[in-house]
């Protein structure tokens, strides 16, 4: 289908794309690589009265560094960061989950920022944002603000972020350590979104775990950071210790049921794959 | 808006909607059909073109957003637009000698993913082939042949020519095919 009217401004700057989205009043939407917004507008599912196009504002675009803290623009594409040799480096976690979103093609235009702000849960960045404690840095008429990423993602399709704010960066801590990551997603087709996702960062020390950092991708309305589990993991040190540990990952959450998977089937595949990349993070493979 | 983009060599300057896909464009506006729309949902891949050095699906962009930017649709791959066959992009070549193709409505897209993906990956294993095309359906061919096509094409772009086709398995004419099998199995 055609998608609705309306009017369409590509600001050059940060600043002037501030602006333009405060002038349009609430009605306006950012557009940022278009791959969830675009359907959405072709669907009719949405009638954005403006789109503040971000994609001809380069500041937005790029990794660097900032002492301990790898530094991603929202406007950043897939592909870019799945080839980045600083996100290979120092947030590997990012680059493997990444190059499972999507198709080549998609990856070519859909943002880093985009997906975390779309915060669809069964999104598979948005897990790894808050396993791996970034930070989201918003832009708005006020100034600039740091989001946790705990606090970023509040519902389903919800975020943080005011309307008349854009995110402009992501924040994420260095991994530093004997770290090992893993992201285990469970779908039916390549292609296709994860029917639950798990995302793992495990430090070890000795051949024991000695820190782990869990996100569940569509284990709810928004990602999930199982804390009791990810305590229950320290000093772990082989699999059937991680697999026990693991047990108890769908406890208190409600998973949602739909035509890709049940809740307690989705609950199973949570603790089934809880134990894969955790035992995998840590180099436990029997 | 006034949109500028090069298609396929050609550099046109149009008035557009904001809200006007490029697909939209590229076949409505100038008349460049050869790129086919096969859903709403940005999964189908049938509407894949070149943006700029990389494949994107046509249907996701808005013409406005593709402003200054060079594209090439399959109409414009091999360079030629007459449908001279001796002029074919490799890809194209081996897609029809391994019948990689039935309806052909995925084809452009599937044609416009591959050359992509032999970019990237000259040497692609099956696996890659098949991750690489994850984004590009096919309702016809199960996929079978249009994998054999890719590792055909990504030989022939090594220089270390095209793997053996269906067209190519065959004798050049019937007379040949008919003796051999059939005296050897036939009875004394
Ligand atoms: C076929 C298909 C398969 C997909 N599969 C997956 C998958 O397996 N896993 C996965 O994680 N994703 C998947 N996606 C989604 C993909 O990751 C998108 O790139 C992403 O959801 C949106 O990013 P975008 O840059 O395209 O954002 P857009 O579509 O442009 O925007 C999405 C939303 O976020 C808002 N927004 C965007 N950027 C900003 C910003 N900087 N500040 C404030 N608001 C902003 C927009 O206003 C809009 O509401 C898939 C998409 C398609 C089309
Ligand atoms: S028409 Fe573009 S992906 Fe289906
Ligand atoms: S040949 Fe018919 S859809 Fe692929």
């Amino acid at each position: 289908m055609i998608p609705p009217e309306f009017d369409y401004v590509a600001p050059t700057t940060l600043a002037e794309a501030v602006a333009a989205l405060g002038e349009a009043g609430e009605d306006a939407k950012i557009l940022a690589g278009g791959q969830s917004l675009i359907p959405v507008l072709r669907l009719r599912l949405a009638f954005p009265t403006t789109l503040v196009d971000l994609s001809r504002v380069p500041e937005l675009r790029g990794v660097s560094e900032d002492a301990d803290t790898l530094v991603i623009g929202a406007m950043t594409k897939h592909s870019d960061v799945v080839e980045d040799p600083l996100v290979q480096q120092h947030a590997p976690l990012l680059s493997e989950a990444t190059a499972t979103v999507a198709d080549p093609a998609v990856r070519h235009r859909g943002t880093f920022g985009g997906a975390l702000a779309h915060a669809d849960p069964a999104g598979d960045l948005a897990a790894v944002a808050l396993a791996l404690d970034a930070e989201l840095v918003a832009e708005g008429p006020g100034g600039r603000r740091t989001i946790p990423a705990r606090d970023f993602f509040l519902d389903y399709l919800e975020t943080s972020l005011s309307p008349d704010e854009i995110l402009a960066a992501v924040r994420i801590p260095k991994l530093r350590g004997s770290w090992g990551v893993r992201y285990e997603k469970f779908n039916r087709v390549a292609q296709a979104w994860a029917i639950v996702g798990v995302a793992a960062a495990v430090r070890t020390e000795g051949g024991a775990i000695a820190e782990a950092r869990i996100g569940l991708t569509n284990m709810g309305s928004t990602p999930v950071r199982p804390a009791a589990v990810e305590a229950a993991l320290v000093g772990a040190s082989d699999r059937a210790a991680v697999v026990a540990a693991c047990a108890a990952v769908a406890e208190g959450l409600t998973p949602p049921s739909d035509l890709g998977a049940q809740a307690d089937y989705r609950a199973h595949l949570a603790r089934v794959l809880t134990a894969r990349a955790v035992a995998h993070a840590a180099g436990m493979s029997s | 808006m006034r949109v500028r983009m090069k298609v396929d060599g050609v550099t046109y300057e149009d008035e557009v909607q904001p809200r006007t896909l490029l697909t939209h464009h590229l076949r409505d506006g100038l008349g460049r059909v050869g790129t086919p729309i096969g859903c709403d949902t940005s999964s189908c891949g049938a509407c894949t073109v070149d943006i700029d050095g990389e494949s994107v699906k046509s249907c996701s962009v808005l013409a406005v957003q593709a402003d200054g930017s060079t594209i090439t649709t399959i109409q414009g791959l091999s360079g030629a637009e007459n449908g001279d066959s001796s002029t074919w992009h490799p890809v194209q070549k081996a897609f029809q000698e391994h019948h990689g193709l039935q309806c052909g409505y995925c084809t452009p897209g599937m044609i416009m993913a591959t050359v992509d993906l032999l970019k990237r990956n000259p040497s692609p294993s099956e696996d890659e082939v098949r991750h690489g095309l994850e984004g590009n359906l096919c309702r016809c061919t199960g996929y079978q042949n249009i994998v054999k096509a890719v590792l055909s094409a990504a030989s022939e772009l090594r220089g270390e020519g095209p793997l053996p086709g269906s067209f190519q398995d065959a004798p050049e004419n019937d007379t040949a095919q008919t003796p051999a099998a059939e005296t050897a199995g036939a009875p004394a």
